[in-house]
């Protein structure tokens, strides 16, 4: 059965791959990435990974496709034009060559579900027979997210903060008006029930994102997913009220604040574990058990994460949404 | 028949990975490669995360009694691929964004006969 489900996604898949590159229609296309990405997801889910599953569901389905959207929105030809008819063959003679290569090469991949091919057996039993005892976090993916492997996820979230500022610098300037009313903007739709709805739906979402991000340690979540729940609801705030209600509530001045204090606090509790006698990122000194220093690094280094990424994300959507305007 | 079944998940990765790489290198349209990036990116998540799959397994959260867990290890790496490609996605778009203010079109061919006629 679980076979099935598996084969049926994947197929799926492929199809909607098909039909993005046929399709010329740049909104149906992005529509299409929508449900591809949605449709990941729920393979990821089906095959135990809950954890990327909900980060692909919130990030793939959610803030990519708000973002090609709002690039989308400042092309007034939504087309894409047709291609030459002629210059397929060169690509195409590439794309087989290649694929053929690598089909070659999963003749030495170990079968689907194997318990006893390679990636199984060097580290990763280690972290699920240790995890427990050495950090005290039942979810295993935080457990090594944030402490075994949590200088590689500093690493990331300073790629992300770097990408943050860099579309800063490329969107950022250059805005006449930052501050008008959702009700004076044209683009704001007027529509009661999507009001409404949204003030109903966005503390709820808000609520959630919290319990993603304090739950993580003993369910699916943490920080990444956390923070990109959170941005989601304050874009769809914006989205329906206007972004001068959404500026409103969180300033710019803020949001850059909030930017840097998440990277700070992830390397801080780093440089508090080196004063304490650790090395650098080894939350065990943090208090008197080993266990105890863990949750606490743990949970301060996801809390930095999730501020992180928050921040980035809305800054992101900000400096796309107001673009548009100018 | 076996090798198929046994191997499914990477042959469709495989051809999502070539779709993803024959959108960008055969059309011309910015949004359009920058889509297909994103594709053959959720093609390299999916062979990281059938790798991660074991038989009878469980999601990798600790429950007493259970002993077959997925590989945590790979979906450590996705996460946070996933957020880190978000983030580079931004940028990418944000690029277009400024081409188009720039060039007025984000159409390649057009791009490039602009700058050849300066």
């Amino acid at each position: 059965m679980d076979l099935l489900i598996d084969i049926s996604l994947l197929t799926f898949l492929a199809v909607t791959a098909i039909g993005i590159i046929r399709i010329t229609n740049l909104f149906a296309v992005i529509m299409l990435f929508a449900i591809f990405s949605f449709l990941s997801a729920t393979l990821f889910m089906t095959m135990d990974a809950v954890d990327v599953a909900l980060t692909e569901a919130a990030v793939g389905a959610g803030i990519s496709t708000v973002l090609m959207l709002a690039t989308l929105a400042l092309n007034k030809d939504h087309n894409e034009k047709q291609p030459d008819k002629n210059r397929h063959w060169l690509p195409l003679a590439v794309v087989l060559t290649t694929g053929a290569v690598l089909v070659y090469g999963t003749l030495d991949l170990p079968d689907f579900g194997d318990p006893a091919s390679a990636p199984q057996t060097h580290v990763a039993p280690h972290y699920i027979e240790k995890a427990i005892e050495e950090t005290g976090v039942p979810n295993i993916v935080t457990a090594v997210l944030a402490s075994y492997r949590g200088f590689d996820t500093l690493g990331e979230v300073v790629v992300i903060f770097t990408a943050g500022i860099a579309v800063l610098l490329l969107l950022g300037g250059r805005r006449e008006d930052p501050l008008d009313d959702g009700a004076k903007d044209k683009r704001v739709p007027q529509n009661l029930v999507l009001r409404i709805v949204s003030k109903i739906v966005i503390p709820v979402i808000m609520l959630f994102a919290l319990y993603v991000q304090f739950h993580g340690d003993y369910g699916p979540g943490g920080g990444f997913q956390a923070g990109v729940i959170m941005s989601a609801a304050i874009i769809l705030y914006s989205l329906v009220f206007g972004l001068g209600a959404a500026e409103r509530i969180i300033p710019k001045s803020v949001l850059m604040f909030l930017t840097s204090l998440g990277v700070l606090i992830f390397a801080g509790v780093g440089i508090a574990s080196l004063f304490l006698g650790g090395n650098y990122l080894n939350y065990s000194v943090l208090a008197s058990s080993q266990v105890a220093g863990q949750h606490i690094g743990i949970l301060l280094v996801e809390l930095g994460v999730g501020i992180t990424v928050f921040a980035v994300m809305l800054t992101i959507f900000f400096a796309f949404a107001g673009r548009e305007r100018s | 028949m076996d090798f198929v079944v046994s191997h499914y998940n990477y042959l469709i990765a495989i051809f999502l990975m070539m779709t993803g790489f024959y959108t960008v290198i055969s059309r011309g349209n910015l949004v359009k490669k920058i889509v297909g990036l994103n594709i053959f990116q959720v093609s390299v998540f999916l062979i990281y995360i059938s790798l991660s799959t074991v038989k009878d397994g469980v999601a990798p959260i600790y429950v007493e009694g259970v002993k077959v867990y997925s590989n945590p290890l790979p979906h450590v790496l996705i996460l946070t691929a996933i957020v880190v490609g978000v983030a580079t996605t931004a940028l990418g778009l944000a690029l277009v964004v400024r081409i188009k203010e720039a060039y007025g079109t984000i159409e390649e061919d057009e791009i490039h006969s602009q700058d050849n006629s300066l």
